[in-house]
């Protein structure tokens, strides 16, 4: 069996009586492209606090690339390929797009201890920013501050961000959330052009990008897997139908 | 000011410091143990600036290191006979990053309030042993009779002032030339982000924590190193570069010029020390009120401090302009 990208195994959460994971077992091979959906409060942000190193699981295990990481420090998962995008856009508000880009190569590159050479005569970090800036139709904005950018465009700059640091795998934690509808398929279209080879992992409440983004989906209910299956599946599932539609009546 | 899209090219307004400074030492000789004070306090104040400007660490305990560093240049020089003013800055800087790394470590753990809370908890604790240690440091009553070889075996230090003034000066403008590199650099840009957003940093895989520490232990040796350069220019060291009140005076200097902007340390301390060595002399009883009333005004009305304040007004004067123009077309 191949190494998976990303792994959990038993993975459990509690707070006090209260479990908000129980036993989430999932599987990401090397360019997944794998979502994570369910109801509120099923659990899905604890899941991914647990991925990112943010909160520790009471038990079970987290393996990246076929490696125990389950009590390694947040940063220290990034640099061993595990990016993220943050739900809430989490970003260099004061600063240039670029420099929101550029931060997170050079972490990448071991160039941000540097203190002699002035940072913007780093051009191999430069330069990398500006490609990827490029790929992501950001070009225009690399010198605009992030904050004076529409909201769509700093999600794309929260994915820009990750995407610098080369990860194994991403996960995108509502990359369209607030997003305007008619801005949303621009996310869309950026999501599509990711890199194969990346692990994908998205968790997302629009299930027009999630059915059409990935190729195997996890429903996550009150802490725990529901099913999983590919899109086809999962559409025709009874119990996720009940699970939704039981939301659906109640708003 | 920093970062991956700014211009690192020393600007012409930035020579301005240097030739007010070299303009004060003739014309006013009298002046020169105040503009050497000051130049002290500049070096300081950036110290402090590259903490809390640039990586947003909150301290009121800055004092400890400059106390430190003029400490360790005084018993040196006192009770040593290590005169020479070039091992001493050294070893003042060396104790203080020292004290800087130790301290650091412990209390970058925490944030806010509660490292605010730290900073001064050692602040007050250094104070205390200065204190106490009396048969070391002469407690109370200070370290009086500081030996201080001449600079490089030629320039004795004078009464007038003259050579400590120029002698700060260079310490002053090589701290400077050092700090603005480091401000500039991916690690300036860096610092820079941490306060910016701590979280994001954490997860493009800074170890911001360490980071953290580097920077405060730098910071701490540059303090140090102007605490030296205090207790060489007055040949004495006393309690009062210790606690809260040199750390609080230096708050107040580095938000009145502005904060995180590398000028404002240079503008803060000159704005301080002479409204104070004037109010001094006319109302020595109330000279803090002064004091005060620069601070409630500049904290009010010009939030960025003295140099914020300017900065917008250079907008607003070329917005002016540039709309005449158009009109005049």
């Amino acid at each position: 069996m191949a190494a998976s990208a990303l792994e959990t195994q038993k993975l459990c959460k509690s707070f006090g009586a209260l479990t908000v994971a129980d036993d989430i077992g999932l599987r990401l091979s090397p360019g997944a492209r794998h979502a994570l959906i369910g109801p509120n409060g099923a659990g899905k942000t604890t899941f991914v606090n647990m991925l990112t190193g943010a909160i520790p699981p009471s038990s079970g295990r987290i393996l990246l690339g076929g490696e125990d990481i389950t009590r390694v420090n947040q940063a220290a998962r990034v640099r061993r390929g595990l990016g993220r995008t943050f739900q809430i856009t989490t970003l260099f508000r004061k600063l240039p797009v670029l420099d929101n880009v550029a931060l997170g190569i050079a972490e990448r590159d071991g160039v941000a201890r540097r203190m002699w050479k002035p940072a913007s005569r780093h051009a191999e970090i430069i330069g990398e920013a500006e490609r990827l800036l490029a790929t992501l139709g950001l070009s225009a904005d690399a010198r605009t501050p992030v904050q004076d950018l529409p909201y769509g465009r700093q999600r794309l700059v929260e994915i820009a961000i990750a995407l610098g640091l080369k990860p194994k795998v991403l996960l995108l934690d509502e990359p369209a959330a607030g997003v305007p509808s008619q801005d949303s398929h621009h996310v869309l279209d950026v999501l599509a052009g990711l890199p194969a080879d990346i692990a994908i992992l998205i968790i997302e409440h629009d299930m027009d990008l999630v059915f059409r983004f990935a190729s195997r989906i996890t429903v996550l209910v009150q802490g725990q897997v529901l099913v999983e299956g590919t899109p086809q599946e999962i559409a025709a599932d009874r119990r996720v139908r009940d699970v939704y539609l039981g939301e659906a009546s109640h708003a | 000011m920093s970062g991956y899209t700014s211009n690192p090219r020393i600007r012409a307004q930035e020579s301005l410091p240097w030739i007010i400074a070299i303009a004060a030492f003739f014309l006013l000789p009298e002046y020169l143990s105040l503009g050497a004070r000051i130049l002290v306090y500049i070096l300081f104040a950036l110290s402090l600036d590259l903490i809390l400007g640039y990586a947003g660490i909150i301290t009121l305990g800055h004092s400890a290191f400059f106390g430190l560093g003029a400490y360790t240049a005084g018993i040196l020089g006192a009770k040593y006979g290590v005169t020479d003013p070039f091992v001493q800055l050294v070893a003042a800087a060396a104790a203080a990053a020292l004290l800087g790394i130790s301290t650091g470590a412990v209390i970058l753990r925490t944030k806010a309030l509660t490292l605010l809370m730290l900073t001064l908890a050692i602040s007050s604790i250094v104070l205390e042993i200065a204190n106490k240690a009396s048969w070391l440091t002469g407690g109370a009553d200070g370290l009086s009779g500081v030996q201080v070889a001449p600079i490089l075996g030629l320039f004795k230090f004078d009464l007038f002032g003259r050579t400590a003034f120029i002698y700060c000066l260079v310490a002053l403008f090589l701290g400077w030339l050092l700090l603005r590199r480091l401000i500039y650099s991916p690690f300036g840009a860096m610092l820079t982000g941490i306060r910016e957003n701590t979280a994001r940093m954490h997860a493009v895989g800074a170890p911001v924590y360490w980071r953290l520490v580097l920077v405060y232990t730098l910071s701490a040796t540059m303090a140090g190193v102007a605490g030296a350069l205090l207790t060489q220019v007055n040949q004495f060291v006393g309690l009062n570069v210790l606690g809260l009140e040199p750390s609080g005076d230096l708050l107040v200097m580095l938000i009145l010029g502005g904060v995180g902007r590398l000028y404002g340390a240079f503008v803060g301390p000159v704005v301080y020390l002479v409204a104070q060595d004037y109010l001094a002399k006319q109302y020595p009883e109330y000279w803090y009120f002064g004091i005060g009333v620069l601070l409630i005004v500049v904290v009010l009305f010009a939030r960025g401090g003295i140099l914020g304040l300017s900065d917008k007004w250079l907008q607003a004067l070329s917005r002016r302009r540039s709309s005449a123009k158009a009109s005049a077309r």
